[in-house]
C-alpha cells in the first residue's frame, strides 16, 4: 500500500500536506482501496471554520458512504472542484489530483500531531 | 443505447389503439384552468394496443426477482408474503375520493381511527399520525414533533445535535440533517450494542435527540436499552424509534415501554404491503402525550358514532402530505393486524426471530462467518468465507433463484451479508437457501473466474454500477431512443 512520506496521516484515513501556509486533505491510498470506486465527492463550503475531527466531507463509492474528517482545526479556503466531474480522481490519484480541500490552520502546530508515515502504516496493518 | 427490452414509447405506432375514450363535454378549458396553463402539442403518449400492453408488462414482470416468485431475505427490508386478503380489502375502496365529504366515508374513517389506535397500542405510544408516505418521512415527521417540542420549551436554539450511532440505517442521519441539526456519530463496543460510556460521554444540553433501532442494523436487540434511555431522559433528550426493524418485536416489546418518545413505522414491511418498487409505502409516526400536540392535520377523532378529520390541533407541524397518506396501504395493513390478531402479530414476530436464528447456525456451518455469533432477532450479519466477496456471493446467488441479502452494510461490517428470511418462510425454503448458499461458497473458492462473472442466466448481467452512479440516466427520452 503506498504511503508517501512527505506528509501526514490520521487514524481515519486522511492525509495532510503542508502547502505554504495552508494544509492540503485528502484520503489515504488505503481508504480508496477500502471504498472502491467512487462516485461523488460532497464537499464543503469554503469559509467554513471546521474543528479537529469534524466531519466535513462525504466520500460515496458504490458500496458506502464514508464521511471525511478535518484532521487540524482551521477554514476551510479551498475545495477540489474538479471532483464534481471526476470523482474518479479520488481512485486514481488519491496523493495528487484527487485531494480534497485545504484548510488555513488555526494552528501551525496541529500538523505536528498527526501520524507519520509509519505511524499511519500500522493503522492499515491493523485493519487490513 | 442499445437495449435488449425497448421501453413502452418504442412500441408505439401512429394511430395504434386499444380503447376509445369517451369524448369530453365541449367546455371552456382556458376559462377554467387558464390559457396558459393549456397544452399547444398533445403529450407523447405510447399509441399502442392491449395486446402489446399486456404482453410488454407481463415479460417485463417475468424479469424480475420478487417475493411472489423467489426467496427474498433482503435485510432491513422485511419481504415477508403480502397476503391476497390485504388486495381483496383494498380494493373495496377504490370507488372512494378524498374530497367527498367524510360524512359519506365513514367506514374509511373507522379504518383509520382503529389502525391509529391499534399502531399505538402495538408501540405504547399516546397518540398516532397516518400521514407519512413512506418510513424517511416518517423519521422526518418525528423529527420535527422533537423539534417544535424543544422549541416550545425555550430549548429550540440550546439543542443543535442529533446522536446516531455509526451501525444505524443511513436515513438516520440524514433525516436529522434534513430536520436542521448536527449529526454527532456514536460508536459500537464489540458486542455490537450501542457504546454507553461513548454515549454518555456524548449526551449534554446540546443534544436534541437520539435515534435508535431496536434491534438494531446488526439484528442484536440493545440489551442496556432502559439504562441509556435514562441517561438521555435525565438531560432531556428525546428518544426517536426507528420502526424498521419492529417486526423483531411484535407483541413481545414496546417501544413506548423502553422509554422511546417517538416511533414510526414501516407498514410496508412489518405490516405485509407491497413494497420493492419504490412504493407507496406508508411511515406512521407514533408519539408519548407530551409531543402528541404536534402531530400533523389532519388526524381521524371519534365523536360518539361518528368518525371526524380532526383539523383543530393548534400547536401542530403543519400538514406533512397532501390528504390523509397512502389510504390504500393502510387498508391492507388494517387488515392484516385483523387477519392475524394479537397472538398471530406475536407469533409471526417468534417466526421471524426463529427462521433468523435457524439460518445464523446453519449457514455457519456451510463455512459462512457470523461476527456477532449470539442469538439474533430477526435479522443477522453473515460474512462470506475467506476469499470471496459479498458482491460476488449476492451476484451469484440471482443464478440460482435467490434475491441477494443487503450487502455491505451496516457500514461497521466488513463485506457484510445483511439476511432477514421473515417468518413467512418455510423450514424447506431455508434449507435450500443453505444449500445454495453452500455450493456458492465451495464453487466460488475452487473457481474464482466464475463467480466473479455471475450471474450468468439473468436477462442482464452485471451492471456497470459505477457508471450508472456516475452518469445516472433516469428517464427515457425519444432523441436517444
Amino acid at each position: 500500500m503506498n504511503i508517501p512520506e512527505d506528509r501526514r496521516y490520521t487514524a481515519s484515513h486522511e492525509w495532510a500536506k503542508p502547502e505554504g501556509n495552508l494544509i492540503v486533505v485528502g484520503i489515504s491510498d488505503f481508504a480508496q482501496d477500502s471504498l472502491g470506486d467512487v462516485v461523488f465527492v460532497e464537499l464543503p463550503e469554503v469559509g467554513r471554520e471546521v474543528e479537529a475531527g469534524e466531519a466535513v466531507a462525504v466520500v460515496e463509492s458504490v458500496k458506502t458512504a464514508s464521511d471525511i474528517y478535518a484532521p487540524v482545526a482551521g477554514t476551510v479556503v479551498e475545495v477540489n472542484e474538479a471532483l464534481a466531474d471526476e470523482p474518479e480522481l479520488v481512485n486514481g490519484d488519491p496523493y495528487n489530483a484527487g485531494w480534497l480541500f485545504k484548510i488555513e490552520p488555526a494552528d501551525a502546530s496541529a500538523y505536528e500531531k498527526l501520524l507519520d508515515a509509519a505511524g499511519y502504516a500500522k493503522v492499515v496493518e491493523e485493519e487490513s | 443505447m442499445k437495449r435488449d427490452f425497448p421501453v413502452i414509447f418504442e412500441r408505439s405506432r401512429s394511430g395504434r389503439r386499444g380503447t376509445r375514450p369517451p369524448r369530453p363535454p365541449e367546455v371552456d378549458l382556458a376559462g377554467l384552468l387558464g390559457a396558459e396553463n393549456l397544452r399547444s402539442a398533445p403529450p407523447r403518449l405510447p399509441e399502442v394496443d392491449e395486446l402489446t400492453v399486456v404482453r410488454h408488462y407481463t415479460n417485463l414482470s417475468r424479469r424480475q426477482v420478487g417475493v411472489d416468485t423467489n426467496f427474498y431475505p433482503l435485510g432491513s427490508c422485511t419481504m415477508k408474503y403480502n397476503p391476497r386478503v390485504n388486495e381483496a380489502a383494498a380494493a373495496l375502496f377504490t370507488e372512494l375520493h378524498p374530497y367527498q365529504d367524510p360524512e359519506t366515508a365513514q367506514g374509511a374513517l373507522q379504518i383509520m381511527y382503529e389502525l391509529q389506535e391499534y399502531l399505538a397500542e402495538i408501540t405504547g405510544m399516546d397518540a398516532v399520525t397516518l400521514q407519512p408516505a413512506a418510513g424517511a418521512h416518517g423519521e422526518l415527521t418525528g423529527m420535527l414533533l422533537i423539534r417544535v417540542y424543544h422549541e416550545s420549551r425555550g430549548e429550540g436554539e440550546q439543542r443543535r445535535v442529533v446522536l446516531v450511532p455509526d451501525s444505524a440505517h443511513g436515513s438516520n442521519p440524514a433525516t436529522a440533517s434534513m430536520a436542521g441539526y448536527q449529526v454527532r456519530e456514536v460508536p459500537s463496543g464489540p458486542d455490537g450494542e450501542v457504546d454507553l460510556d461513548a454515549l454518555r460521554a456524548a449526551l449534554g444540553p446540546e443534544v436534541a435527540a437520539i435515534m435508535l433501532t431496536n434491534p438494531n442494523t446488526l439484528g442484536l436487540f440493545e440489551r442496556k436499552i432502559l439504562e441509556l434511555i435514562d441517561a438521555a431522559h435525565y438531560q432531556g433528550v428525546q428518544l426517536y424509534y426507528d420502526g424498521a426493524n419492529l417486526n423483531a418485536i411484535m407483541g413481545w416489546a414496546r417501544p413506548g415501554d423502553m422509554g422511546f418518545d417517538v416511533v414510526h413505522l414501516n407498514l410496508h414491511k412489518t405490516f405485509s404491503t407491497p413494497h420493492g418498487g419504490g412504493g407507496p409505502g406508508s411511515g406512521p409516526v407514533g408519539a408519548k402525550a407530551h409531543l402528541a400536540p404536534f402531530l400533523p392535520v389532519p388526524t381521524v377523532k371519534r365523536e360518539g358514532e361518528r368518525y371526524v378529520l380532526d383539523f383543530d390541533r393548534p400547536q401542530t407541524i403543519g400538514r406533512m402530505r397532501s390528504f390523509y397518506g397512502n389510504f390504500a396501504v393502510m387498508v391492507r395493513a388494517y387488515t392484516y393486524i385483523r387477519m392475524l390478531g394479537a397472538e398471530g402479530l406475536k407469533k409471526a414476530s417468534a417466526m421471524a426471530v426463529l427462521n433468523a436464528n435457524y439460518l445464523r447456525k446453519k449457514l455457519a456451518e456451510v463455512g459462512y462467518k457470523i461476527p456477532y455469533d449470539r442469538l439474533c432477532k430477526h435479522e443477522f450479519i453473515a460474512q462470506p468465507p475467506e476469499g470471496l466477496k459479498a458482491l460476488d456471493v449476492a451476484k451469484a446467488l440471482l443464478d440460482y433463484g435467490y434475491h441477494p441479502p443487503t450487502v455491505y452494510f451496516p457500514l461497521i461490517v466488513k463485506e457484510a451479508m445483511m439476511i432477514e428470511p421473515t417468518e413467512t418462510e418455510s423450514k424447506e425454503t431455508l434449507d435450500e437457501y443453505v444449500e445454495v448458499m453452500a455450493e456458492i461458497a465451495r464453487r466460488g473458492l475452487e473457481d474464482p473466474e466464475w463467480i466473479a462473472h455471475t450471474p450468468y442466466h439473468t436477462p442482464v448481467r452485471r451492471l456497470d454500477e459505477v457508471a450508472a452512479n456516475r452518469k445516472p440516466v433516469l428517464r427515457w427520452r425519444p432523441e436517444e431512443g
